[in-house]
């Protein structure tokens, strides 16, 4: 008491701590309020930026109506938008950069958390937050010369000897395309996931592992069957990031996905992301259709984040039951 | 602390009273291929008359919405308005706008193909079928014609365009407009076209890069992005049917060619334009200035500036590989600066 009231500087010492209670008092009050508003903010801002797309695209809605799904020409000669081959360049993408980096992450997080020496997890953690840190432009730059060259010589090749049967692994590699958009996504986006991942497993409580290897399981046993089922909310949530990040990536998905809005059944053919054409043709998009069309390609990318996330969830609930069942018994 | 903030809010007042009286200060926005020359006459200009002119580079049709709602006072396009547009100009502005060119500018074809070290020479046909699709191979006859004696390969070629919106893009469709039906009919011009076929890289640096990096590619990039990089490029046949390779001579010949037919508001384009050397892909870069401005100073000093930039501002254009305004088309912009009210 005596330290806190030396902070009030202007009061007697009587009233201070008499104040100081009643402050505390309305300071919780307080406290509460500001941080409700807070919260309250996100969902306000969240609100208010989904009707800010919505009335800033009334044209295209009219126009198109729900054929903007639908259709893929995209031609802003003959003002006729579409929207479908982005949406697929989109998810296409993210889910090749998903595949690639959700078993790479999870594994790099499982091994810096529960098996390398501390030593050796530390210094690897800090290049792994750093590298989350790198500006995407410099993934593009990356990709442009390291991924597009390798993906020519090596990687579509490769894929072309051994899975070539499948349809999309098949066609000409240009070196861009879907496969290297979601290459270069995928190294974007698994330093998140072994971060975010490795905090979770390490603020799993000791006595799980302890118990674990006291009925007897090997150490790994302990890891895979116990401290990772545990964790697995907080593992889902990384991925979340990661898709988010995915979804969204401007700037480096259009230096490798070949700008082109077709849908291909090959993974070598290019593509073009949502995020990638409304940063490309938005600064010279003349016109009100053509303007509100990409407002509207923007509205479709919030609406995607949504459906991806809400599926992610509901994937998340499903196997949470039946795993979380297996692992308490 | 009061007396602090109180100080400090009457010196941010005084500031802004002394940078107000200092000079005026003119608003642009619009394309960024001219942006450094304009940043340069911008400068100079402010030098020696003290009017300041602020400029965003924020592309073509942002600097044409930027203008028609008020939002700054002039605006700068590498394609002239279409009629829509100027139409939506006067609804909203109840006055016209009008095209000063001040600079020129040129696409340029540029490829790399395994064992072709030289320059290329590009018929119209023949970039119309790579560009459509319909020339697929390198020793296509309508390439290998114009090229007798260069090994070219048996290979597929790779088209690059750009994926950003862009003046180059609407110089290179609008020749290509020109010289094609079929293009005309199936892509048309524009800063975004739908492209039958190829890959799109962002900005000349992308195109560029992507061409270094595929073999058997072919794309087009500024002149002066080419020129200052030292980017290959190829030759393009015109009206004339020479065979010219793009430079500042060339360019401002195309619009000296042009400039017979020029129309009273400059909106023209200049692509394929007579003329023996003429280089057939140029066009002007034009300012947009309304007809009318509310604010005689403003007027005055804008007046003054585009007469400025296209008579003695006209020396830094080549410094800076941009092409020259030919003296009769100056002339006629002179004239035509007396409309601005």
């Amino acid at each position: 008491m005596a330290t806190s009231s030396i902070n009030v500087p202007s009061a007697g010492p009587a009233e201070a701590s008499r104040s100081f209670l009643s402050r505390l008092r309305d300071g919780d009050e307080i406290a509460r309020l500001v941080t409700f508003i807070f919260a309250a903010s996100v969902v306000l801002l969240t609100a208010l930026l989904i009707y800010e797309l919505w009335i800033a695209s009334p044209l295209p809605r009219q126009k198109f109506g729900l054929a903007f799904f639908v259709t893929k020409l995209w031609d802003p000669v003959a003002d006729q938008y579409g929207a479908l081959a982005f949406v697929y360049g989109t998810v296409a993408t993210s889910t090749v950069a998903l595949l690639i980096a959700v078993p790479l992450g999870i594994g790099a997080a499982i091994f810096l958390a529960e098996l390398a020496p501390q030593k050796l997890s530390d210094p690897l953690q800090f290049f792994i937050d750093l590298l989350a840190a790198v500006p995407s432009v410099i993934y593009g730059v990356l990709g442009v010369f390291i991924v597009i060259p390798l993906m020519r010589s090596v990687i579509a090749p490769v894929l072309k000897t051994t899975l070539g049967f499948l349809p999309p692994f098949q066609g000409p590699a240009y070196g861009v395309g879907v496969l290297t958009a979601g290459i270069v996504l995928a190294i974007m986006v698994i330093p998140y996931i072994i971060s975010v991942s490795r905090e979770v497993l390490l603020s799993v409580p000791r006595d799980q592992r302890e118990a674990a290897l006291a009925l007897g399981s090997t150490r790994w046993e302990a890891t895979w069957k116990v401290v990772v089922p545990f964790a697995r909310t907080g593992i889902m949530g990384s991925i979340f990031l990661a898709l988010a990040r995915a979804l969204g990536e401007t700037m480096a998905v259009t230096m490798v996905i070949g700008n082109t809005p077709t849908i291909s059944s090959s993974l070598f053919a290019p593509g073009y992301s949502i995020a990638a054409v409304i940063a490309n043709e938005f600064t010279e998009a003349t016109g009100d259709l053509y303007l509100q069309a990409l407002i509207q390609l923007g509205l479709v990318l919030f609406l995607l984040t949504f459906i991806l996330n809400g599926l992610a969830r509901l994937l998340m609930l499903l196997t949470a039951s039946r795993g979380g069942g297996t692992g308490r018994a | 602390m009061k007396r602090l903030s109180g100080l400090l809010v009457l010196a941010f007042a005084l500031a802004g009273v002394a940078i107000a009286q200092s000079g005026l200060l003119i608003n642009g926005a619009g394309a960024t291929f001219p942006y450094p020359i304009y940043s340069k006459w911008f400068d100079e200009y402010h030098k020696s008359s003290g009017a300041q002119i602020n400029y965003q580079s924020v592309g073509s049709g942002a600097g044409i919405k930027q203008v028609t709602e008020g939002t700054v006072d002039f605006g700068a396009s590498d394609g002239p308005m279409n009629d829509e547009q100027l139409k939506a100009y006067r609804t909203k502005n109840g006055t016209g706008i009008l095209h000063f060119p001040t600079v020129l500018g040129a696409a340029v074809p540029t490829y790399n193909v395994p064992g072709v070290t030289g320059s290329l020479n590009f018929t119209p046909e023949a970039l119309a079928g790579i560009f459509l699709g319909r020339i697929s191979k390198w020793n296509d006859p309508a390439i290998a014609n114009a090229n007798k004696g260069v090994n070219l390969p048996a290979n597929d070629i790779v088209v690059i365009h750009r994926s950003d919106g862009s003046g180059t893009t609407y110089i290179w469709t609008d020749y290509l407009s020109k010289v094609s039906a079929d293009w005309k009919e199936k892509v048309s011009k524009g800063t975004s076209v739908n492209w039958p076929v190829g890959l799109g890289g962002k900005g000349n640096e992308g195109v560029t890069g992507l061409i270094k990096q595929t073999p058997n590619s072919i794309g087009y990039v500024e002149l002066i992005y080419a020129a200052q990089n030292k980017v290959p490029f190829g030759t393009v046949k015109n009206s004339a049917g020479t065979f010219v390779k793009a430079d500042l001579a060339s360019v401002s010949e195309a619009a000296s060619g042009a400039s017979k037919t020029m129309p009273e508001d400059f909106r023209v384009s200049i692509t394929n334009a007579p003329g023996k050397n003429a280089y057939p892909i140029s066009s002007f870069t034009w300012l947009l200035i309304p007809e009318k401005f509310k604010d005689a100073a403003k007027r005055d000093a804008m007046k003054n500036f585009v007469k400025w930039a296209i008579t003695d501002g006209q020396g830094d254009a080549e410094a800076l590989s941009y092409a020259k305004l030919p003296k009769e088309v100056v002339d006629k912009e002179l004239k035509a600066l007396s409309k601005v009210q």
